[in-house]
């Protein structure tokens, strides 16, 4: 009964999905901090030229002190986002002050951001040693090694733990089987390492074969942590979909978008409970370039693209998608990361320019 | 056949054959050090993975610790057993043996392609604590805990060994790869007693970098990295991205030293299940491990001759293992090998 409430409620993000290919909707954005701003200036500037079927509704997600003396995000940004149920989101600071908690650990815990999914796929046009790379990292983002549980048992002896639920670990399972089948992946990996961390990462394992058996479509194998780095450096064409706990994802997931050519030209998106899903570039605020007209802003676009897919919104997303890539191959108007010379106004214009040719 | 004018052996050292491809390449070690003249015994104890008794694993620690040097091959783990049943190799490692620093040297090897040319990285990973611990527990149905422990002592020792190493080795740098943003605690105290042992290291830069960046750094500009250290995990997933760097599992050896014992395998310890008795497996990694035991044991020119022998050899791409793209067969190299060293060593003398 448990899985058919699972399965319906994906399902239900997919018919909603659809149901957005018909009108326009609102879409919750938050800028950020550092280049946040100049690179969301330059995703509307194409989305506009695209003539996408969404309007923007910008908040900012600072952590205020809610009553009581919790941290929370603004009312209005949370209000926003419950309603839109889609979220665009630009690099936000890390607070130095003790005390003040990690942004994007509070929007996961609010919106309970369960996956992170990274579509990590090589850019023609910008070389690395590694082509054809095709694959998708979904992380568990809830739980595992990131529960922030740790202790001093005596002076010197420090212990943090790490926590893996059959309930999580079901549904993280959930959604990489239903993602594969709806983006026509054919297999799904488990990483772990159950043959140390015999009944946590056991349980995870077992929780992966047990929705195994009803995605009979999807191809189903395990490999150990280890044995997918090693083999992912020397060959990451032999991947697909590759499902798991939290920090293996975090260190997997930004192992391929090395692969491809880093975080500036990452996307990625983070999928919650209740129907939320919010698109974001991983990469840092740049504080160094911010205001200068010289940032990049592939990664935030291509996480906006990634967005468009999840609405169904499927021809924008290849228009947009398209005239980026091709920007990029052509290599006339690139910025300084990319190996060129342009500002990111020109980017952004240049890639409008062919938005519009395509129409 | 050489004739060997030494006959006296100096030293005995425990063989552990393991699963998988262990035997067969644990068998060319011996075929190879006969045909050197290498002075040593071999005292084999043999390991069955698929029973559950420790008697086994006793005897094993009992040999090991009575010659103080092993070579092993690696150990399966069957995971369908239950949790009580722990990793063998694991307990190889840590019980009695205080195994504490697993030292890797990543370097790519001249003849092998691969997408990053001249790497030379050395990892030390803490070896007995971190994710290993083994201890964990269902605290409610369905819910389990891992525990992760770090410990002051051991960071401060295996960076005391990261640094010592660096020192002698002549390198300049030595990197702490954490997670100390999110575990702040636990890496938190690891990154501590980094930087306190690095204050006595003057003349060794020190510098820290988060796991994540490190895989990303590692794939895109690998040669920024010189001597890395870290806990337990981390190293785990560092040490298989570097191997695949150079050229992949056949080809890097390993070493776990403690203070009174070392025990020498290959560094990515694979089993090799899917390729054992084929003789399609690459000997290299082994063969270099029995040469880092070598060094260890201070036959310094044994050591040599067999490591040149091995590098001249895969100069050679027609004998390449599969693994490395080539169609060749684990005897084929070893017997290169064998022709290298003859054909170079004043060590040995013919009939």
């Amino acid at each position: 009964q448990i899985f058919l409430l699972w399965k319906s409620l994906i399902l239900g993000q997919l018919i909603l999905g659809n149901f957005f290919a018909f009108q326009v909707h609102t879409v919750t954005l938050i800028p950020g901090d550092g280049i946040g701003p100049e690179i969301s200036t330059a995703v509307m500037k194409i989305f506009e030229a695209a003539k996408v079927p969404i309007q923007w509704e910008e908040r900012n997600v600072t952590a205020i002190k809610g009553p009581g003396g919790k941290w929370m995000i603004p009312p209005e940004a949370k209000e926003s986002m419950d309603r839109s149920k889609i979220g665009l989101k630009g690099p936000l600071k890390t607070p130095i002050a003790a005390g003040h908690p990690s942004m994007n650990l509070l929007l996961r815990k609010t919106f309970d951001l369960y996956a992170n999914v990274r579509p990590c796929v090589s850019i023609e046009g910008y070389k690395t040693p590694y082509t054809d790379v095709d694959l998708v990292t979904i992380r568990e983002n809830t739980e595992g090694e990131y529960s922030g549980i740790e202790h001093v048992i005596v002076d010197g002896v420090v212990q943090s733990i790490k926590l893996i639920t059959e309930q999580a670990s079901r549904r993280i399972a959930e959604y990489a089987f239903e993602y594969a089948r709806n983006n026509q992946r054919s297999s799904v990996t488990a990483v772990h390492k159950a043959n140390i961390m015999r009944m946590s990462d056991g349980l995870f394992l077992r929780k992966c074969r047990e929705v195994a058996e009803n995605y009979k479509d999807v191809k189903f194998t395990e490999m150990y942590l280890d044995t997918v780095c090693l083999n992912m450096v020397q060959d990451p064409t032999q991947f697909d979909v590759l499902v798991m706990p939290n920090l293996y994802g975090d260190i997997l997931s930004d192992l391929c978008a090395g692969l491809i050519g880093g975080l500036g030209v990452t996307p990625s998106g983070n999928i919650g409970a209740n129907g939320v899903a919010i698109f974001e570039s991983v990469h840092g605020t740049a504080p160094d370039i911010a205001g200068k007209d010289l940032a990049n802003p592939t990664a935030l676009l291509l996480s906006a693209v990634m967005m468009l897919r999840h609405m169904g919104l499927h021809a924008d997303a290849k228009k947009i998608e398209t005239a980026c890539y091709d920007t990029i191959r052509d290599k006339k108007v690139l910025t300084k990361d990319l190996g060129g010379n342009s500002k990111c106004s020109e980017f952004t214009t240049e890639i409008c320019r062919r938005v519009q040719d395509m129409d | 056949m050489l004739y060997c004018s030494i006959k006296e052996t100096t030293h005995t050292v425990t063989l552990i054959p393991g699963d998988g491809i262990g035997p067969e390449l644990l068998n060319h070690v011996r075929e190879l050090f006969r045909f050197s003249c290498v002075p040593l015994d071999f005292e084999v104890v043999n390991i069955n993975s698929s029973i559950t008794s420790e008697d086994d694993i006793n005897n094993a620690i009992t040999a090991i610790r009575r010659n103080g040097v092993a070579l092993k091959g690696n150990l399966e783990t069957n995971h369908t057993l239950p949790p009580s049943h722990k990793s063998r190799n694991n307990v190889l490692r840590y019980t009695g043996l205080d195994l504490y620093a697993n030292v890797m040297r990543c370097q790519s090897l001249p003849g092998v392609q691969t997408r990053h040319k001249n790497i030379d990285i050395i990892i030390i990973r803490e070896n007995t604590e971190g994710e290993y611990s083994s201890l964990e527990h269902e605290s409610v149905p369905g819910v389990v805990e891992s525990l992760k422990i770090i410990t002051r002592n051991n960071s401060l020792r295996i960076a005391d060994y990261a640094f010592q190493l660096a020192r002698e080795k002549g390198r300049r740098r030595v990197t702490a790869v954490h997670k100390a943003n999110i575990m702040k605690l636990a890496d938190g105290l690891f990154l501590q007693c980094c930087r306190e042992v690095a204050s006595g290291y003057p003349d060794i830069a020190f510098d820290s970098m988060i796991v994540d960046n490190t895989t990303m750094q590692l794939v895109s500009k690998p040669h920024q990295f010189d001597v890395m250290v870290m806990p337990n995990l981390y190293g785990n997933v560092v040490s298989n991205v570097c191997a695949g760097l150079v050229g992949g599992p056949g080809l890097v050896p390993g070493a776990n030293y403690g203070h009174n014992y070392a025990v020498f395998e290959t560094a990515t310890r694979n089993t090799g299940k899917s390729i054992a008795g084929r003789n399609i497996a690459n000997p290299t990694a082994m063969l270099l491990a029995s040469c880092l035991m070598l060094d260890h044991l201070k036959l310094h020119d044994y050591a040599s001759m067999i490591r040149n022998a091995v590098f001249a050899t895969m100069n050679e791409s027609l004998l390449h293992t599969p693994d490395i793209g080539g169609q060749g067969t684990t005897s084929e190299m070893v017997q290169s090998v064998m022709r290298n060293i003859k054909s170079s060593g004043p060590l040995t003398t013919e009939l």
